[in-house]
């Protein structure tokens, strides 16, 4: 409720900045009573129930959780990919019914189009909403910037490592100005060390443009890090179990793992997700 | 070679016949060269020893010395412009109509549906067997020609352009919904260019058999093109004009396959 009143105080704060780009438009998710079951003559197999779940404007929330616990398969949800089978999910007060420009998302897998540059890339979804070229040239060179892959601009995905992919495929998301941002276990398949500076560079992104992100990991430490809540969710059927406030400021440095904090709330994670 | 019995083991060179090893463009072209020379020189064997009468196998240099007496004449080159207008007719309709029937049926399950079935039937009927009913349809014009090369492509390029088009990733386009695409931005941003550079191999493939289906159709009630000169070779004998007619298809053959080739690292550096 609270963050349904940030989001109209803010709703219309004009951005100052200096690229000419357009103010980040805000959002808030409502899911209710959410229910996924696979269903076949033979089988039925129930994949979340009854979940509920508020994420504020601007809010950055982590779901943790065991492979199989439907993690994936909500976030899919919010972003249109998948159906529920009952309850409903809301964006700013709108029921989301398909896949939309206002929910970006970053899979898992490396899903740049191939044929496209890094810059081509980038435009792609300003390109499909009509914005002139000049407009959408300043997008990219913002982004570009914002990810300091500036020199990449005209190269193709297949020159890129594993984690320059992710950084145009965060990049891509977000020059769409999506109200949320959909994470899928972005950088499960990273090499640890690129893992890391992939987490800083996302959290500096997210203070910079200023969006709501939800976002999967199975990583504890990670969602530790980036974000400001934690749900944690269990399997068999997937549902919610805990949620918490993560007692660390926003602005972070990698040192913040050494905090008491941080320490104890990592092992209160690990041992809720022993079970 | 000396060496040591400790580092002997170390020293082995390693075989050259590693499995998917990438070797360098030199031993490769020469790997091909030999290949080519080998051939030749089996054939040079068996015909200038007279080990098979020269009746049914010429010896090289007569192949050589017949093919550039042919390709001296006006009328050989009017059987290669033939052939070739009878090939890219064909294989253009098959493309023009299969393309986009493909797209249909990989796209939508739907499409499938209807398109697939009977072409599944039909796909494995030989090309060859409708000869008698496109004589009954088309006559004997060009037509008829035109008909059955277009016949022996359309099905299978239909059916090979709806599995690239099913093969191409989900995750692809889904990324696109979630971008803002909307089902024919997703075909025309997504689908398509993903395709393209599979679609150009496949058009390779069945350009292939356009001039297979060429000779077929050139061999029945024609008084011109390639496959024409190789049947009129036959009845007197000519067994070198018989080669050449073979060779110069070939090298037409390879001549298209090459520029395919050429096309496809053009058009898609990013593949």
């Amino acid at each position: 409720m609270e963050a349904l009143k940030r989001e109209t105080i803010f709703e219309e704060q004009p951005a100052e900045g200096k690229t000419g780009v357009r103010a980040v438009p805000r959002g808030e998710i409502a899911i209710r009573g959410l229910q996924k079951v696979y269903e076949t003559k033979k089988s039925r197999f129930e994949a979340l129930r009854n979940i509920d779940l508020n994420i504020g404007t601007n809010e950055f929330v982590t779901i943790v959780g065991p492979s199989g616990c439907g993690k994936s398969t909500l976030l899919r949800i919010v972003a249109g990919l998948d159906e529920l089978t009952a309850g409903s999910v809301a964006l700013g007060g709108e029921e989301v019914i398909g896949p939309g420009a206002e929910r970006g998302m970053v899979f898992q897998g490396y899903t740049l189009f191939p044929w496209l540059t890094v810059r081509e890339n980038i435009e792609y979804g300003p390109k499909l909403k009509g914005i002139p070229t000049l407009e959408r040239r300043a997008l990219s060179n913002h982004f570009l910037k914002v990810i300091k892959l500036e020199p990449f601009a005209g190269a193709y995905p297949k020159q890129l490592s594993g984690g320059m992919k992710q950084r145009v495929a965060i990049a891509r998301a977000l020059a769409n100005r999506p109200k949320v941002l959909l994470m899928d276990e972005p950088f499960g398949a990273l090499d640890a060390q690129t893992k890391l500076e992939m987490q800083e560079m996302l959290l500096e992104v997210w203070e910079k443009e200023k969006t709501t992100v939800l976002f999967i990991t199975h990583d504890i430490d990670e969602a530790i890090f980036l974000s400001q809540r934690i749900v944690v969710m269990g399997a068999g059927p997937g549902r919610i179990l805990k949620t918490f406030e993560v007692p660390l400021p926003d602005k972070r440095s990698p040192e913040v793992r050494e905090l008491p904090e941080f320490l104890a709330l990592k092992r209160e994670l690990g041992q809720l997700l022993k079970h | 070679m000396s060496t040591t019995s400790l580092t002997k083991a170390s020293r082995k060179r390693p075989n050259r016949l590693q499995i998917f090893k990438e070797i360098g463009g030199r031993p490769f072209a020469m790997t091909a060269s030999f290949s080519f020379v080998l051939l030749l020189g089996i054939w040079a064997a068996l015909s200038y020893t007279e080990a098979v009468d020269p009746i049914f196998l010429p010896t090289p240099g007569e192949v050589v010395v017949e093919m550039v007496r042919l390709l001296g004449t006006s009328e050989y080159w009017n059987h290669i412009g033939i052939s070739v207008f009878r090939v890219s007719a064909g294989f253009l309709l098959a493309c023009i109509i299969g393309i986009p029937l493909g797209i249909f049926a990989g796209t939508f399950k739907y499409g499938e549906a209807f398109v697939e079935p009977p072409m599944e039937f039909i796909r494995y009927m030989p090309a060859v067997a409708f000869i008698p009913l496109i004589m009954v349809w088309a006559g004997i014009g060009e037509w008829a020609k035109i008909l059955l090369i277009f016949i022996g492509c359309f099905f299978q390029l239909a059916l090979m352009v709806a599995d690239i088009t099913r093969r191409v990733s989900h995750d692809l386009l889904q990324a696109s919904f979630t971008l803002g695409a909307g089902r024919w931005k997703a075909i025309e941003t997504v689908l398509i260019p993903a395709i393209q550079p599979q679609l150009m191999n496949t058009l390779r493939l069945i350009l292939g058999w356009a001039w297979t289906y060429l000779v077929v159709a050139e061999l029945v009630a024609v008084n011109s093109g390639l496959g024409y000169a190789i049947m009129k070779a036959q009845r007197f004998l000519n067994t070198d004009q018989i080669f050449v007619g073979i060779i110069v298809i070939g090298l037409l053959g390879l001549i298209s396959d090459r520029i395919f080739a050429f096309l496809n690292r053009r058009l898609f550096p990013w593949a």
